[in-house]
């Protein structure tokens, strides 16, 4: 029997489907069977590219000014009561995508396999592997419930692929009464701009952490980045002191990077923030401890002090 | 006294007392990395457990918010093993006034949606607040679906990942984080938000809030009191089938910086033609 009706929630960021998203739709299609893609907002500006990967049919949610997640849920829930049955529904583990499984998982009494990196199906078995400890040991789960399995995907788990499909079918799919689940709205929007590549998508990522010692020699991580044509990050303990925006976060709770290099300087390398970076193809970790972790997983480590390196690294580039 | 002036007074005396309850995961020290049990694959939970961290973020801003009301009082609830509460006293200590405590050998293998329904219960025994707080995560498990399934189970509104946090005329006012910045939400009370971590700065407790946690009322419980069932294993919709060790990434050349390590550095991006 296996997998035949496939959902898969897609995060829509600056009108266009997040990489992550079409990572699981492409993922999705190479599970057989059909693939429905539910988007919060405009499901026609999206159609194009999520029929391009493998979905056949679009779900729109008009929110409104409700929580993107609470809507999306109940517009899900009411879809099944109405007939629908989807075996298997896949979410990115994002903002949104947590408040959809998570909201969905109490309406339909089923459980939610987060952190998943691959999903796995064999016949009637559907399971999912999610790592642990920093990602030192992999865990596979199956479920033990009936359909639909809920799943919930850690970005650059899959890598997306078009398939060359025509535009999805958009249906439009009104939020049903969320009664007092409802009561909280949006009142206003802030976009954080950045410049120069995004910290997901560059090639290379310069992160700082607490050793760099106070938030004014973060300057040193922001030309760093700019000499290598790359991206600052952070760890999560200069952002949680708020030298830099959350969203420089590499880790966990943060971005997850892959780029061909990753400088962590003054990172000791917490599990929290290992998870976010140690996919990268090259590791330079720089730190005055040598008893780090960080140390554990990097390419070349040198063990000194981040504001006598950083400079003489600077210079040297900038003298090129 | 114009209408609009009415209502205001009326909000300020209405929302005068506020009462917050606090979920609350007590965890192995995170500096002590952590190990699966051999026997049931489920995190080792034996030792001394602490407060998750993330969790403080929590209590303090519970305790500040009841602070600006005027008045009111912080309880937790919390579902550990082994009848521990040196986690709970660290929030006690800061300046909860009480705490359910749901610790039960059945609950073992418990699944998030599980744990939501335990804390739901625990929060209904306490005769529910005006707000919930929950971290975003834990620091071990970190699962992060919790709070959430836990306002569903409620039936409350929720503002998760919330970063700012402010209570004006019994509204919750909440910016919440986005992929690409964040919102601003508003809420009326009751509900429920989930803190990021750094959101306000946790208290240390006081030597006099640590003598006074010892004597603060625990009310310590099992799922079956709480009328919650199935739970541990054959209540979870999942099973353990398989764990294994990942690929190592193997630790590369680790040099001490005598000053010219800068070198080392600009060879090995040359090497890989990033410069």
């Amino acid at each position: 029997m296996g997998i035949s009706n496939i959902w898969v929630f897609a995060q829509v960021a600056n009108g266009a489907p997040t990489s992550g998203s079409l990572e699981l739709v492409t993922k999705a299609r190479t599970l057989g069977g059909s693939v429905s893609v539910w988007v919060a907002g405009d499901g026609a500006s999206v159609a194009g590219a999520l029929g391009e990967y493998g979905a056949s049919k679009v779900f729109a949610v008009d929110y409104g000014q409700n929580l993107a997640g609470v809507a999306v849920a109940s517009a899900m829930k009411a879809t099944i009561d109405g007939g629908e049955s989807p075996d298997l529904v896949m979410f990115p583990q994002s903002y949104e995508g947590r408040d959809v499984m998570a909201r969905l998982s109490v309406k339909l009494g089923r459980t939610v396999l987060t952190n998943s990196v691959d999903i796995e199906v064999a016949g009637d078995s559907v399971s999912a592997t999610t790592p642990i400890f920093g990602g030192n040991t992999l865990v596979t789960t199956t479920f033990t419930g009936g359909a639909p399995y809920l799943a919930a995907f850690r970005p650059k788990s899959f890598n997306p692929e078009a398939s060359g499909g025509a535009a999805a079918a958009v249906q439009a799919v009104s939020v049903p009464d969320l009664g007092a689940t409802g009561t909280a709205k949006v009142t206003a929007v802030h976009v954080e701009e950045t410049t120069g590549p995004k910290l997901d998508e560059a090639n290379v990522v310069v992160s700082g952490g607490r050793g760099l010692g106070e938030s004014a020699n973060y300057a040193m991580i922001e030309t760093l980045a700019k000499l290598l044509k790359g991206a600052p990050g952070a760890s999560r303990a200069i952002v949680d002191a708020g030298w830099v925006p959350y969203s420089y976060q590499v880790g966990q709770t943060g971005k997850v990077v892959k780029p061909s290099v990753y400088i962590a300087a003054g990172i000791s390398g917490a599990t929290q923030h290992m998870v976010g970076m140690k996919g990268s193809k090259n590791i330079i970790a720089i730190n005055k401890d040598k008893e780090a972790p960080i140390f554990g997983i990097a390419d070349l480590g040198i063990v000194g002090d981040v504001h006598k390196v950083l400079p003489k690294l600077i210079e040297a580039l900038q003298g090129r | 006294m114009s209408e609009g002036l009415c209502e205001t007074v009326h909000k300020a005396q209405e929302w005068r007392t506020m009462n917050v309850i606090v979920c609350v995961k007590q965890i192995p020290d995170p500096a002590n990395p952590g190990a699966l049990d051999a026997s049931s694959n489920t995190l080792k939970r034996e030792g001394k457990l602490i407060l998750d961290e993330s969790d403080s973020y929590g209590v303090e801003m519970a305790l500040q918010l009841v602070d600006a009301a005027g008045g009111g009082e912080v309880s937790l609830v919390s579902m550990a093993p082994n009848s521990e509460t040196a986690g709970l006293r660290t929030a006690l200590a800061m300046g909860a006034t009480k705490a359910v405590l749901v610790s039960d050998p059945a609950l073992q293998g418990s699944d998030a949606l599980t744990t939501a329904k335990i804390l739901a219960a625990a929060i209904q025994r306490l005769g529910g607040a005006d707000l919930i707080i929950a971290a975003t995560e834990s620091s071990d498990g970190y699962t992060g679906t919790v709070p959430e399934q836990l306002a569903e189970v409620l039936g409350l509104p929720s503002v998760t990942f919330s970063k700012k946090v402010a209570i004006e005329g019994g509204v919750l006012k909440a910016d919440r984080q986005t992929e690409d910045g964040y919102d601003e939400v508003t809420c009326p009370l009751p509900a429920l938000i989930s803190v990021t971590a750094g959101v306000v700065e946790p208290r240390y407790p006081s030597f006099k809030g640590i003598m006074a946690a010892k004597s603060k009322p625990v009310d310590e419980v099992t799922a079956a009191d709480l009328g919650v069932t199935p739970v541990g294993w054959a209540g979870a919709g999942q099973q353990i089938s398989n764990v294994a060790q990942a690929e190592a990434r193997a630790a590369g050349e680790v040099i001490e910086d005598d000053g010219e390590t800068f070198g080392k550095i600009v060879t090995f991006l040359e090497g890989l033609k990033v410069i």
